[in-house]
């Protein structure tokens, strides 16, 4: 056992009493088990294969303590200047839903959208099976973590048929430094259902505080889900999350993650086509500056037949930053017919910025049709002749080209404010002369 | 306007240009022309101020100045336009932004108001126009996806918003069919007048036939060998390059033996 476990040990001996849903026997016992595993595995260490490049000893060091319900530390306008229009947001600071702060509005018959919290207060039973098995193996010490210290988060579920037209905006708000939050999002469609989730990580200040989250998503048949994951937090923050999803028969399932803060970031997609016929999008883009290290590890299981995967991540890399990418894909002995595709392209602006990238097929049947292509370079001198040769100055041809680089992965999201709002990030990284001339 | 003289240019330590002199006067259409290797494409390369390429030797002034003191970008905003044999393409770039950005990079040199998004529109739609091309392509990434005839005519629509005092087509006929290159030609003439040069980089006489040069030079050795009017051009279509570079290399081996002048 070691100095971080006995840490952990002692804040949930100190917190299970009022830990969200400690009234719950299954449940603290799950913690409690959780926990345990823990204390047996650790935080991640470099010698294992999936955390090679990301150390976390920093995090091991900090030893966050788990973040306290709050009402205060963000303004009105601060979150109005994160909300999206015509959306139902759901606001969660430092980890605890705000009601205050929240909008949820009119939704269709048939959904369920509240906080964690409030569903382990009114139908817990609606958790049992979503918050896994008391002798589960978590991927990482992290997940245990969420598990054993999991405070609050978003619960939806759409009933067979129903549609949300509106996007469903969860916005994660970090107030304070010297903290730890472990969210935990349930999403579940049913049958011939759909929506559009964002997830955003923002942060008030620029203190250093964990966040490690979790979200579960299942996709019932014919049921069509979009997830966008805005990671924005502070320069000093660590980011730990996972977005797991289970795909049912001819359902379509959309990733698009962000990874824009951050002092170290690690992200752990998940994605099981489970059923004939699943569909799913895993879309990306990371940028990073500084000593800002971006992780996306990402995993596709092609467990039936007929199943089609897509996945399309970029990374622009300045400064002495460094990024992971890591794309696992697995087509299973019973999954022919899968057709997988494959891209990660990176874009280096500094000769100290450094990427790591590994496509990862593993392939079991016999019948598929699987590609990938990662590539890692400097912008085209080409490009920076054309463009010059039309009267743009070199710095601003860089900069345009940059920018186009990494508008190709926010085009593709189709909630028009939210790809507004992307653009305006991504100008922002512009010089005022570039701006100008657009 | 463009007076060149014993120019000397180098790619990768190999001589390619060996004494060219060329002047080009406003309102006229020069018509280079020559074999594969010649040199024709460094000539308008250099022009436009691409890097890598070494100037050993020579000046070149263009409106009283020195061009090869200037970046690619300035030479752009004094009026110089090259039209790329190859276009470059670019994703995510969308067309209409690059025609706005080099518009408004060159009003803003001149001390121009930058041009609204009516305005912008009105000008470029004018164009579009004339080169029988649809709207919807403004929208579109610069060049991805466009057809061979389609990125040739995208190079001349740049042109027409442009206006430039100097335009440089480097091998725009290559790779366009008999009314692509109407197309083209229409747009290029369309373009004529007494205040702008035009020089057309061309391996082939065909081009000349639609628009017609007041002069044409033949590149061997990286030098001019032999300059005339159009029928210049109808010659090499029947007689060939041979007989030129043959001659080139005669006259060069007579100045070698004369102890190089």
């Amino acid at each position: 056992m070691t100095a971080s476990t006995d840490f952990y040990n002692a804040e949930f001996a100190r917190l299970k009493a009022i830990l969200p849903g400690s009234h719950l026997p299954w449940l603290q016992r799950r913690r409690e088990s959780a926990l345990a595993s823990f204390a047996a595995s650790g935080f991640p260490t470099q010698r294992q294969e999936d955390w090679k490049y990301t150390g976390v000893t920093a995090i091991e060091k900090s030893r966050f303590e788990l973040a306290m319900p709050i009402s205060n530390g963000v303004s009105a306008k601060q979150i109005a200047a994160w909300s999206l229009p015509d959306t139902h947001r759901l606001v969660f600071l430092n980890g605890r839903y705000q009601p205050r702060w929240s909008s949820v509005g009119a939704l269709p018959g048939g959904v369920i959208l509240s906080s964690l919290i409030e569903m382990l207060e009114r139908d817990p039973e609606q958790l049992d099976s979503r918050l896994g098995e008391s002798e589960i193996a978590y991927p990482s010490g992290f997940a245990a973590l969420n598990m054993a210290f999991m405070s609050d988060g978003a619960y939806l579920h759409l009933a067979d048929g129903v549609a949300v037209d509106k996007p469903i905006h969860l916005l994660f708000i970090a107030s304070e430094a010297n903290l730890a939050t472990h969210s935990r999002n349930l999403l579940s469609a049913g049958a011939g259902s759909r929506a559009s989730i964002v997830e955003q990580h923002v942060a008030v200040g620029e203190g250093a505080y964990l966040t490690n989250g979790i979200t579960d998503i299942v996709v019932g048949r014919d049921a069509e889900i979009v997830h966008h994951k805005l990671q924005q937090e502070s320069h000093q923050a660590f980011h730990i999350a996972a977005v797991n999803a289970d795909l049912g028969q001819k359902s379509r399932f959309t990733s698009r993650s962000f990874g824009l803060g951050g002092a170290l970031a690690r992200v752990d997609i998940r994605v099981g086509l489970n059923a004939e016929r699943a569909e799913c999008i895993l879309d990306g883009l990371y940028m990073t500056d500084g000593r800002q290290h971006c992780d996306h590890h990402t995993r596709i299981d092609h467990a039936e037949p007929y199943g089609t995967s897509r996945e399309f991540y970029k990374g622009v890399l300045a400064g002495a930053s460094r990024a992971v990418f890591n794309g696992k894909v697995i087509v299973h002995a019973d999954a022919q017919h899968s057709d997988a595709d494959q891209s990660n392209r990176n874009l280096l602006l500094s000769d100290n910025a450094e990427v790591d990238t590994k496509p990862q097929l593993e392939i079991y049947a016999d019948d598929v049709k699987c590609s990938h292509g990662a590539t890692v370079g400097q912008l085209d001198p080409e490009q920076i002749f054309y463009l010059r040769s039309r009267g743009v100055d070199d710095e601003s041809a860089r900069a345009l080209l940059t920018f186009a680089f990494a508008e190709e992965v926010v085009d593709r999201v189709d909630i028009p404010p939210l790809r507004a709002g992307l653009e305006k990030l991504l100008l922002g990284r512009l010089p005022e002369r570039v701006k100008e001339l657009l | 306007m463009l007076e060149i003289s014993n120019l000397h240019v180098s790619i990768d330590d190999k001589p390619i240009l060996r004494g060219l002199d060329l002047t080009v006067r406003a309102g006229e259409v020069h018509a280079i022309m020559g074999p594969n290797g010649s040199g024709k494409s460094t000539l308008a390369h250099v022009l436009a101020g691409r890097e890598n390429y070494q100037v050993t030797a020579g000046e070149v002034f263009f409106a009283g100045r020195n061009l090869l003191e200037l970046s690619p970008e300035e030479r752009a905003r004094e009026g110089i336009f090259l039209a790329f044999q190859y276009p470059v393409e670019i994703p995510g770039v969308a067309n209409i932004y690059l025609l706005k950005a080099a518009v408004n990079a060159l009003r803003k040199h001149r001390g121009e108001a930058e041009l609204d998004a009516v305005d912008f529109l009105a000008l470029v739609k004018d164009k579009l126009q004339l080169l029988g091309m649809e709207q919807s392509l403004l929208y579109r990434a610069v060049n991805q996806g466009f057809s061979g005839g389609e990125k040739k005519r995208n190079e001349i629509l740049q042109m027409a918003v442009l206006e430039p005092k100097l335009a440089i087509l480097d091998e725009t006929d290559s790779g366009l069919d008999i009314d692509a290159l109407k197309v083209v030609a229409t747009g290029v003439n369309s373009m004529r007048s007494g205040e702008r040069a035009i020089i057309l980089v061309t391996h082939y006489q065909r081009l000349l036939d639609y628009i017609v040069p007041d002069y044409v030079h033949v590149l061997a050795n990286g030098r001019i060998a032999r300059s005339g009017g159009p029928a210049l051009a109808m010659e090499l279509e029947t007689r060939g390059y041979g007989w030129i570079e043959e001659a080139a290399s005669q006259e060069e081996a007579r100045r070698l033996a004369g102890g190089g002048r």
